[in-house]
């Protein structure tokens, strides 16, 4: 900072200026204090280190002059300012050093010790202290400055058990732990309660409510949202018989969701709706597709979100759905089979609700709200959380009225025809195994001719080169995650700036 | 809860004091600081933004009569360097030319050979007009200055350079500078101890030892490999921003004793930690500091880490309280323009509080205390 710079580098430059202060002496005496300061610098020189200071302690320190005169010794055996160009080394002292001359009760100016301790290393048991400090210091400031009265949060999640169940539990259960409020967490698992995601859950320390949906998941896309629908519907349900308090969040296993959803949806009085980001679009689709796409993004350019739309003062007036016109043609029919999944015309991510609202009775249950025991029955088909309502325009928006995306919609599951281990267990061993010194990097390829390899969704495609092929292979029947499907990528493009 | 800091804090000066303004010649303060425009920003422009104060308050008075306390508009701190920093040498033969105005121009002096005089002299060492603590110490206040009430940001106790019934105030910090850098409170503060400054002045002190006592090389020495001490020589852009995210903010001694970094810490919430033996902190009687800071004794510096995380959490969270009211932090800004309860009203609280003056302080006539030719042969010099 300029003001704390202002007091130290050049604190003291005027040591220039000084002598134009003593320059007033008269020239004799001048000529010898000049010759005696000569003197003095040669034989520092000599000696190695200032010894003024040495012989000022000597003569004018007080009591134990032996004991003083060792330790002041030990202090001034330095080399002298001109060799280190850099804050000298420290100095461990260990026993401090007697404070320089001082009148009685003064802190006195001079010379004093630095004092360093013997082992200057964090003690684990402080660090451990200081950690717990902060965490209580931060909960202290959510409660000050975070939302007041923040109500618990009722987490519903239907899922089943399937190859990416896992990858889609661990990242929900990891945000889901990261929330600061009390949660309870309702996972509906169509086909019954099974090991499988027992034992997912059971790696959270959350209040976990597994509800069994003894009915298998379809494979068509459009039957499965539906079928999702009324997973969820049976939670409402239980929610409503067990009378539990909270705000209603509709978590999708494979959805991604920000840290400030939960504390936006603090707000909400009975039902809410956010903006919810729709990633349909693949991430690196062949080249004359994507040339297709972008001509047809520029004329429409829709934005993939789904959410409230509002007017200039804030009020609900209409919603944002996903236009589905680009994607028709690639999307996806039955799971499984590598192509985007495109959502339903609102999905029930973006809204949250009271659960009093679906109470029996409830203070203040607005009479806008159906009541849910009628909801769902007789083949009616629920398609959003709006067909719970008689009229729809009490919703509110949240996120500073839909403009800001607090959760992403994604569907991503493993191709009908992959091969990824069960349970992601390696057994038996692998059939093919590249050698270690072999680098993983080819040599570069002339020619890219473009090989889909199995993975979901057709988020990414690969290029390949003839080369390599034998080498993706191997890859491929490795264990392949989500994630390294991406590391494959940036490596087939390494190769490819390697070959520019 | 709130903290209640005491509410001497909240005091309105306003009907209690008058203070009559002295009317210089320019050249004592408006043309000094025409020559030199940096005087407003750096730390010691408090002098300046007092007298711009005195100038436009309802505590001013045109009748010298009925005045309780007389201010004399000289800037001592506008003799600047080009690198900025103000050089003192010139300072006590102007303050002398002053005195030497007033006493002619005006009977106040006379009356009282300056008891009911005060002056601000914001530099290092006070009145003692020298960067350097040795020199200071010799030097001595100003003779001239020995019966005015000093308001001064050196502050320590038993020292030459501080007189009884001086005021401490604060250095000066821009407060629209630290306004605009705030961030939102519910930031979570995720650093234990921050500090940023020099360990060793290796310019003007390079075996160590001499600057700050050794203590700030003990902080660095001690604790440069701990993870919980974000300390560094760095200059960042986020200086502000980082001390709103630090529980403790080390504020230890330099060449002097005190520095921004207390306003700093106070403005921003993060619990000052001062390492300065026998210092004198600014508004003393009316700012709780106990209760607000953490003092750690210069040779206790080595066991620094265990004495902080061994504060009790309801300590931690009392302080923490404390500091965010919101008239603590205004009583360490000097806002332009000036607001209730800000450090120019503690000023004048403190002025106010040694009111009414004693009846010694009116000097019999004839009677004469100040030696007019005391002091160093060189301060005798016009300016």
């Amino acid at each position: 900072m300029k003001q704390s710079a202002g007091q130290h580098p050049n604190r003291r430059p005027y040591s220039a200026a000084v002598p134009e202060e003593a320059a007033a002496l008269r020239p004799p005496s001048f000529l010898f204090w000049s010759a005696v300061h000569v003197l003095c610098c040669l034989v520092s020189a000599a000696l190695g280190f200032r010894f003024s200071r040495l012989l000022f302690l000597l003569l004018f320190s007080p009591a134990s002059h032996h004991h003083n005169h060792h330790h002041h010794v030990h202090l001034l055996r330095q080399p002298p300012a001109a060799v280190i160009p850099f804050p000298p080394p420290p100095r461990p002292d260990l026993p401090p050093p007697p404070p320089p001359p001082t009148v009685a009760g003064r802190v006195g100016v001079g010379r004093h010790g630095i004092r360093v301790r013997p082992w200057p290393r964090p003690d684990p048991a402080e660090v451990a202290r200081a950690h717990e400090i902060l965490v209580r210091l931060q909960q202290e400031q959510r409660l000050r400055y975070g939302v007041k009265d923040p109500r618990p949060v009722i987490v519903v999640t239907p899922t089943y058990a399937r190859t990416f169940q896992a990858l889609h539990l661990t990242g929900l259960l990891h945000s889901l732990m990261l929330v600061p409020y009390p949660l309870t967490w309702l996972v509906v698992e169509a086909g019954g309660v099974s090991n499988e995601t027992a034992a997912l859950l059971a790696h959270s320390s959350l209040p976990v409510v597994h509800l069994p949906f003894h009915e298998d998941m379809p494979v068509l896309w459009n039957d499965r949202h539906r079928f999702e629908a009324r997973m969820r519907l049976r939670a409402l349900r239980v929610i409503r018989e067990r009378r539990l308090d909270g705000i209603v969040v509709f978590a999708d296993d494979s959805n991604v969701h920000t840290m400030e959803l939960f504390d936006e949806i603090q707000k909400v009085q009975w039902m809410g709706a956010l903006s919810v980001g729709i990633l349909a679009h693949s991430a690196a689709p062949d080249a004359t597709a994507k040339r297709q796409q972008r001509a047809s993004e520029q004329e429409t350019s829709p934005l993939p979100i789904q959410g409230p739309a509002c007017n200039s003062s804030g009020q609900l007036i209409g919603w944002h759905t996903f236009n589905y016109l680009p994607y028709a043609k690639k999307a996806a029919t039955f799971v499984g089979d590598g192509v985007t999944v495109l959502p339903t015309k609102l999905e029930w991510a973006g809204f949250v609700l009271n659960s009093r609202l679906l109470w029996k009775e409830a203070e203040g249950k607005p009479n806008w709200a159906r009541d849910l025991d009628e909801v769902g029955i007789s083949g009616e088909e629920i398609e959003s959380p709006l067909d719970l309502l008689k009229d729809a325009s009490f919703v509110e928006p949240l996120g500073n009225c839909g403009k800001k995306v607090l959760l992403w919609w994604l569907r991503a599951e493993a191709r009908y025809d992959s091969k990824f281990p069960s349970r992601w267990v390696i057994d038996p061993p692998l059939e093919i195994v590249v050698p270690a010194k072999r680098t993983p990097w080819p040599d570069a390829p002339p020619d890219l001719p473009y090989q889909r390899i199995a993975n979901e969704g057709g988020h990414v495609e690969k290029h390949v080169s003839k080369k390599v092929r034998s080498y993706r292979s191997k890859r491929s029947s490795r264990n392949k995650k989500k994630h390294e499907t991406h590391v494959d990528t940036q490596v087939s493009e390494m190769s490819s700036a390697q070959e520019k | 809860m709130i903290g209640s800091a005491g509410d001497v804090l909240e005091d309105d000066p306003v009907g209690r004091l008058k203070v009559f303004v002295y009317e210089l010649p320019s050249k004592y303060n408006k043309k000094i600081l025409q020559k030199d425009p940096r005087c407003l920003n750096h730390m010691f422009a408090a002098e300046i933004y007092m007298h711009w104060f005195l100038l436009s308050s309802p505590v001013r008075t045109f009748n010298p009569e009925e005045a309780d306390w007389f201010y004399t508009p000289v800037y001592t701190t506008c003799d600047l360097t080009p690198s900025g920093l103000p050089l003192p040498f010139k300072s006590p033969r102007m303050m002398r030319s002053a005195i030497e105005l007033i006493s002619t121009n005006w009977p106040y002096w006379n009356r009282t050979e300056g008891a009911d005089h005060f002056f601000v002299v914001p530099h290092d060492f006070g009145a003692c007009f020298h960067y350097q603590e040795e020199k200071a110490i010799e030097r001595g206040i100003l003779h001239m200055l020995k019966r005015a009430t000093l308001v001064q940001t050196f502050g320590q106790r038993n020292h030459v350079c501080l007189k009884d019934g001086s005021i401490t105030i604060p250095p000066y910090a821009p407060p629209q500078k630290m306004q605009t850098h705030l961030i939102p409170p519910d930031t979570p503060r995720s650093i234990f101890v921050y500090f940023r400054g020099l360990f060793y002045d290796v310019g003007n002190d390079p075996e160590g030892g001499y600057y700050a006592r050794g203590a700030r090389a003990s902080v660095w020495e001690n604790f440069k490999n701990n993870p919980l001490f974000d300390i560094s020589t760095d200059h960042p852009t986020t200086y502000y921003e980082d001390m709103q995210r630090a529980v403790f903010c080390l504020c230890p001694l330099g060449w002097a004793p005190w520095s921004p970094r207390l306003v700093e810490a106070v403005v921003f919430g993060c619990i000052p930690v001062v390492i300065a033996d026998d210092i004198v902190l600014p508004f003393a009687d009316a700012i709780p500091w106990e209760e607000i800071g953490v003092f750690v004794a210069e040779e206790d510096v080595p066991k620094l880490d265990t004495i902080l995380t061994s504060i009790p959490i309801e300590v931690i969270l009392r302080k923490q309280r404390l500091l965010a009211n919101p008239s603590m932090k205004q009583a360490m800004l000097f806002p332009q323009p000036a607001q209730p309860g800000d450090a120019f009203h503690q000023i004048l609280n403190g002025l106010a509080r040694k009111l009414p003056h004693d009846k010694n302080v009116y000097l019999k006539p004839g009677q004469k205390i100040l030696n007019w030719t005391a002091g160093p042969v060189g301060d005798l010099k016009p300016w």
